[in-house]
């Protein structure tokens, strides 16, 4: 008896038999799971496999339908999340909840001040945030507005605001998808020390290499259940994500060698300054030659978004020129996105919630955006809904997009049948040049190998492809040359067959190793 | 995990039914503090409302008003707008129809005459809601601000051209002259009267035809047609429309020339099928009210004209309240707000019990979910 409460007090948590159900959907199904005290430990699994419910359950947000809760040992009722604090529970949410205007400070004391006036709580808090940055190497300028901060820096407030509520157990729902290599790098060093001073971190992914990197023991989730429990260091990626989807997934892309041909993408000394002033492209050179895949790598926001934008007719060009298939466009003639549309460029936006789909369209009208004008789907005036449907349902069918519903809400779809939707959409179209920004951004990793191929048999049929992606793995698998963009310029140029992680790294911090230029003066030779 | 899914019905039908029960309750209570039975009251209410040929037609008068007027707000809505400005294009729709009917009623037949009246009153209320648009669209002047100022601009406007240019000489009131027989929109009591149908004397006209017709339009124009598409993508997710290649600025003008048009045909209703001529705040607050008929019918035609019908039975049967009971003219408004309240600003609040107690007790999953799971 006192050896079982003995085993049961190293657990910082416990669930016993979760079960949640919403309607139809059995989102956990009896789930069982015990995590260690001091311990890194990763949850994975796909979208949809469940573990945000399951968190959301651990911090009060739901309430399971059976099941106990052991926190310490000691069954707890958490029904609400305040429950969870005061149970030592933080949860770093994967989309910030901090308000924009307010400083550092203010969001860390909001919500958990100390009498009426804010001084005296104000002071409280700068001195243990103080105390606990330095500790944990959480540094955070506490008095500058968090819309000034850049998105590492607000994920060690919102690490911060956890820390300051007492929290014991951390959670944190995919810590990484925002951050660059470095931040991420610095993010497992404070979650090491954390868990050096006895606080248990849980962790949330779906990227396998962190889970590897950072985590002690690992859970996998796959449709509402738990089916593995293992230590990180005696298991792999590949075992892993064979347990999350069920099936063997390769991982790696096969893809034979490129045959590229001319050039039909050009793009010579292009620059775009943005409204504010910033200089967003600068003197930006690249081509991209038919049966070839261009990647373009870089941490997110030094130039990529605003290059695609460019180069599909989002924005004009203000600096240079962009030639594809023998079109020029530049300052003086600039075409609109259904004028590049109409010179076979085909665009998969990065974001397909901003840019890509309509949310609250139908598939079938999703699935005609940006070619909705075109002659097949319009009669004098009135649109050919049927032809369209009739079109989407096809489509869906060859892209196997499920459900196969062309009336389904295009939110209902899941993140990885939204991008399988655009992809169809945009390569149906036949382009002669693709641009593709972040393909497989929150999709699920059996959708990624669909994607990946696609992309592949594009370039084998003779496209040029620029590829835009932050996940480097993606970019090295498949692109055949590799541009490095660093605050709107391109640092350098590389092989494939010469990239990897370390080399990349670097240049992404503008930094070019000497073979790369050893490689540059030899092509220039 | 995929969402359970709920069918539309349950938006569309059972959430506003509920809800305007609720209203109905609270309304109850507020009577039964009035010393009134309740019951009596909403029994005096449908009677006046529909219980005779005459109330029916004041009722569907002002449902052909909040037709036109619900639409336009419906229109700007899908393109993101909010059209605040449905009352002064109303009523410059009506300078439209003025000068229609001043200068060729009589001279014409009304069959040639309406045409062109029609294409007035939307052609006027169009260009009133021209300039917001264009400020919206190429100057980014916040659209709610600019149309309500437009409201209080057609308003001096108009006072100004009643009184300088269409007041007759020597008559007193500030009002235009009667228009031409000949140039009125028939009474649907007359029309009756040509096929032997006995009905009471109403102001109710043929405009309510062309209130069906133009729901119906609107219908075809939100859904089925390219410009509907661009509207509609352009409301839901400028990023999207602008990665689509539409122009966000043509888009935004098109649809508030659209709303400023049916909005302007408000005063076929009013002007020439009912005062036959230019009065003084003649939209009376019934452009407002199309923002609390489109939200109630959720944007689309089918549903705006139902709430037109609820809130046309509102006006009439609140006046028939007032005339039975004597009570106070503004409870009639307070009616209407919470009507509006658990309607519009509450409508929420129904939404996920209903939507749990749907899921709980009648929901069977389908092929599509199992596909999908």
């Amino acid at each position: 008896m006192t050896a079982q409460t003995d085993v049961a007090a190293q657990m910082a948590i416990e669930l016993r038999g979760i079960d949640k159900r919403f309607g139809p959907v059995h989102a956990n199904k009896y789930i069982d799971l015990k995590v260690e005290q001091g311990t890194i430990h990763g949850i994975v699994g796909e979208n949809g496999a469940g573990k945000s419910t399951l968190m959301s359950i651990i911090y009060g947000f739901y309430e399971a339908d059976e099941g106990d809760i052991l926190i310490d040992g000691q069954v707890t009722k958490i029904s609400d999340s305040k429950i969870a604090i005061a149970s030592g529970i933080g949860m770093v949410h994967q989309h910030f909840m901090l308000i924009q205007n307010m400083t550092a400070l203010e969001n860390v004391v909001l919500g958990a001040e100390r009498g009426i006036m804010l001084n005296d709580s104000m002071k409280h808090a700068r001195e243990v945030l103080e105390r606990l940055s330095k500790e944990y190497s959480l540094e955070v300028p506490l008095d500058t507005p968090v819309e000034q901060l850049s998105v590492g820096l607000q994920q060690r407030i919102e690490i911060l605001k956890a820390l300051y509520r007492g929290a014991k157990i951390l959670i944190l729902d995919e810590p990484t998808g925002v951050l660059t290599p470095q931040e991420t790098e610095h993010l497992f060093k404070v979650l090491a020390s954390l868990k050096e001073q006895g606080t248990t971190v849980i962790m949330i992914t779906h990227k396998l290499q962190e889970i590897m990197a950072a985590t002690d023991n690992v859970s996998v989730m796959r449709r509402g259940e738990m089916v593995a429990h293992v230590k990180t260091s005696e298991t792999s990626r590949e075992q892993l994500a064979e347990l999350m989807v069920g099936r063997k997934v390769l991982l790696r892309v096969e893809k034979g060698e490129a045959a590229p041909k001319d050039a039909l993408l050009e793009v010579s000394n292009l620059s775009w300054t943005a409204p504010d002033g910033v200089l967003k492209l600068d003197d930006v050179n690249l081509n991209v030659r038919a049966g070839e895949i261009v990647g373009i790598a870089g941490v997110s926001g030094n130039g990529q978004s605003e290059l695609l934008d460019v180069l599909s007719g989002i924005k004009q060009v203000q600096k240079g020129e962009v030639k594809v298939n023998g079109h020029v466009i530049d300052k003086s003639h600039p075409l609109t996105p259904s004028e590049v549309r109409a010179i076979k460029v085909g665009h998969i936006p990065e974001d397909r919630h901003r840019m890509g789909l309509v949310n609250s369209f139908a598939a079938d009208e999703a699935f005609i955006l940006g070619y909705h004008r075109l002659p097949q789907y319009n009669g004098k005036v009135f649109s050919l809904r049927n032809e369209i449907t009739k079109d989407c349902a096809e489509k869906m069918e060859k892209w196997d997009v499920r459900p196969q519903d062309p009336n389904l809400k295009t939110a209902n779809f899941s993140g990885g049948n939204q991008q399988k939707l655009v992809i169809a959409r945009e390569m149906e179209q036949d382009p002669d040049v693709l641009l593709v920004g972040q393909p497989t951004r929150g999709v699920d990793i059996g959708a990624i190998e669909s994607i990946h191929n696609r992309i592949i048999d594009m370039r084998d049929a003779g496209k040029a492809v620029l590829l835009v992606s932050v996940e480097l793995e993606e970019i090295m698998s498949l692109a055949d040359r590799i541009l490095v963009m660093f605050d709107g310029k391109v640092v350098g140029e590389v092989p494939a067959s010469v990239a990897n992680e370390q080399i990349l790294g670097l240049m992404m911090a503008n930094i070019v190793p000497d073979e790369v230029k050893a490689l540059q003066k030899e092509a220039q030779a | 995990m995929s969402q359970p899914r709920v069918p539309g019905w349950i938006y569309v039908v059972v959430i506003p039914l509920v809800n305007i029960l609720l209203a109905s309750l609270a309304a109850g209570l507020l009577f039964w503090y009035l010393d009134i039975n309740p019951l009596q009251a909403v029994a005096t209410m449908a009677y006046g409302a529909f219980g005779d040929s005459y109330g029916l037609g004041y009722t569907l008068y002002y449902t052909t008003s909040f037709i036109f007027t619900g639409l336009a707000v419906a229109v700007a809505f899908h393109c993101g707008l909010f059209n605040i400005g449905g009352e002064g294009q109303a009523y410059i729709g009506a300078l439209g129809v003025g000068i229609v009917c001043l200068t060729l009623g009589g001279k014409i037949p009304l069959l040639l005459l309406l045409p062109i009246s029609i294409i007035a009153a939307g052609a006027f209320g169009a260009l009133w809601a021209l300039i917001p648009a264009w400020l919206q669209a190429y100057r980014g002047s916040h659209i709610v601000i600019t149309t309500i100022m437009f409201n209080f601009i057609a308003s001096a406007l108009m006072g100004y051209l009643l009184i300088e240019v269409f007041k007759p000489p020597g008559s007193m009131s500030v009002e235009s002259a009667i228009f031409p027989e000949s140039s009125w929109i028939p009474k649907v009591h007359d029309v009756a009267a040509l096929v032997g149908l006995d009905l009471q004397r109403s102001p109710l006209n043929l405009s309510i035809v062309w209130a069906l017709l133009s729901a119906v339009g609107v219908y075809y124009f939100v859904w089925q047609t390219r410009w509907g598409y661009e509207i509609r993508a352009t409301g839901q997710n400028s990023g999207a429309a602008e990665y689509a290649g539409i122009h966000l600025g043509k888009t935004v003008v098109l649809a508030m020339l659209v709303s400023g048009m049916l909005a302007g045909f408000f005063a076929l209703n009013v002007v020439q099928g009912e005062a036959h001529q230019i009065k003084l705040s003649l939209v009376n607050g019934m452009g407002f009210t199309g923002i609390a008929v489109a939200l109630m019918g959720r944007n689309h035609p089918f549903g705006i004209v139902l709430a037109s019908l609820l809130f046309g039975f509102l006006y009439q049967g609140g006046g028939e309240l007032q005339f039975e009971f004597g009570v106070d003219p503004r409870i009639i408004v307070v009616l209407q707000g919470l009507v509006i309240l658990f309607s519009g600003a509450l409508e929420k609040m129904m939404k996920h019990p209903i939507e749990r107690l749907y899921l709980k007790y009648f929901y069977r999953p389908t092929t599509t979910d199992a596909a999908e799971a």
